[in-house]
């Protein structure tokens, strides 16, 4: 028995409308990875996290009970989770995240924000007023819920004047590049990946890593919104030889991960061929995207290291 | 068999987006699709445009199990908007069946 579709959807957009976020995150667990930064609140230039590399442990541990789930008697309950979910927070019961797991992920946020501050540039971040981007539900269709959510993030933006927002994982930079401006009239805001704009700096290396990794481009970042040659002047510059997997760059195989909140078992599936390719090349994938990070790293059961590309990036460039 | 109902196109074709009626059936986008979904989207697509809307609606898991991922549009010969038709189906279904 698979889960119940429509009732996870629900369940998700749910959340969403009356949470502000597909899973729930306290705001406390939301900024702490910005701790002792001295980023300052808002500004013309900001980084915009949109909560995607806070909210994988929750969405790991969330895809472990769903695991559970789907095979099982309590797929049927699923639809009386969706009611009890309008007035309890449900899925923060069943979605208990790992302390060391938080740790990681909130550290790559960390090397981000300090590869830009080498890189110079001024930025600051909207600590408890940042929102999730959205992504998901886009994903999944539900645009009446989505556009509320959309016009929420951006009167954000603009209660704090920002004209420049730096991303950090594909699907918000899709979402505010290529997806907001059709549902906000007037949409103003410059939105670029830190990839690009540390290439568009300029920033030199430090270090020499005499490394080589198998590159694993985001079908997002390759196909969606054409951010393919960045991540490679990166590691190229930094002395990282990168190699290339089968189906690389714009045909780049999908890590499975969208399947995740529906059919966690596809999901898997799909990213064990991704790390097959992925080991043919080399023992060390890179992944520039939380959600091919955590999906590709559970397939890799310890076979083969995946990492993201801002730890590589810290040790040349800081 | 199934119903035709010609007004199903109009309840998924939200905007000049949904350009299904561009496919011309040559089966790229199955041949190499990664979830393996032969469905998906050139069948579904012609559903749709014919208004069998009860043979789209008996396949929600195949419209909810695509990735989005672009691997179909990037090799489509006749430059169809894959991934947001899907979105569309998605909408209508959410719509439709699940009430959300």
């Amino acid at each position: 028995m698979t889960l119940p579709t429509g009732d996870t959807i629900g369940i998700l957009a749910d959340n969403l409308k009356l949470r502000n976020s597909v899973l729930p995150i306290s705001k406390e667990n939301a900024i702490r990875w910005a701790k002792g930064l001295e980023l300052p609140r808002g500004g013309e230039t900001i980084l915009y996290t949109g909560i995607m590399y806070q909210l994988i442990p929750y969405i790991a541990a969330m895809s472990k009970a769903q695991e559970l789930i789907e095979d099982s008697w309590m797929a049927n309950f699923v639809s009386v989770g969706r009611y009890v979910n309008k007035l309890i927070n449900v899925s923060g019961f069943m979605a208990k995240p790992s302390e060391s797991m938080q740790k990681s992920y909130n550290q790559i946020l960390v090397n981000i924000a300090l590869l830009l501050k080498e890189a110079g540039v001024n930025f600051g971040y909207l600590y408890e007023e940042e929102l999730y981007s959205g992504a998901l539900i886009y994903d999944l269709g539900v645009d009446d819920i989505l556009k509320d959510h959309v016009h929420k993030v951006y009167n954000t933006f603009k209660k704090y004047k920002v004209k420049n927002v730096i991303t950090v994982d594909p699907h918000t930079t899709n979402m505010l590049r290529s997806v907001y401006p059709a549902f906000i009239e007037g949409y103003d805001l410059y939105v670029k990946s830190y990839m690009e704009v540390l290439v568009e700096r300029n920033l030199q290396p430090k270090n020499e890593l005499t490394k080589e990794v198998v590159i694993h481009d985001s079908c997002v970042y390759a196909r969606y919104e054409n951010v393919l040659k960045e991540q490679r002047t990166l590691l190229n510059r930094a002395g990282v030889t990168v190699k290339e997997p089968a189906d690389s760059g714009r045909f780049t195989l999908c890590c499975g991960g969208p399947a995740e909140s529906l059919f966690p078992k596809k999901a898997i599936v799909n990213a064990k061929k991704r790390v097959d390719q992925i080991k043919n090349a080399a023992n060390n994938g890179v992944t520039m995207c939380p959600i091919c990070f955590v999906n590709l790293q559970k397939a890799a059961n310890d076979e083969i290291t995946i990492d993201d590309i801002s730890n590589y990036l810290v040790q040349a460039y800081l | 068999m199934a119903l035709v109902n010609p007004s199903f196109i109009d309840e998924v074709k939200r905007s000049d987006e949904f350009n299904a009626s561009a496919c011309m059936n040559c089966g790229v986008c199955s041949a190499i699709c990664p979830m393996g979904i032969e469905l998906l989207p050139r069948k579904l697509f012609r559903y749709v445009l014919l208004g069998i809307g009860e043979k789209v609606l008996n396949n929600i898991e195949a419209i909810y199990s695509c990735l989005l991922c672009k691997m179909c549009e990037v090799n489509c010969p006749a430059k169809v908007h894959i991934a947001e038709n899907v979105r569309s189906l998605r909408y209508v279904i959410n719509k439709k069946v699940f009430k959300i």
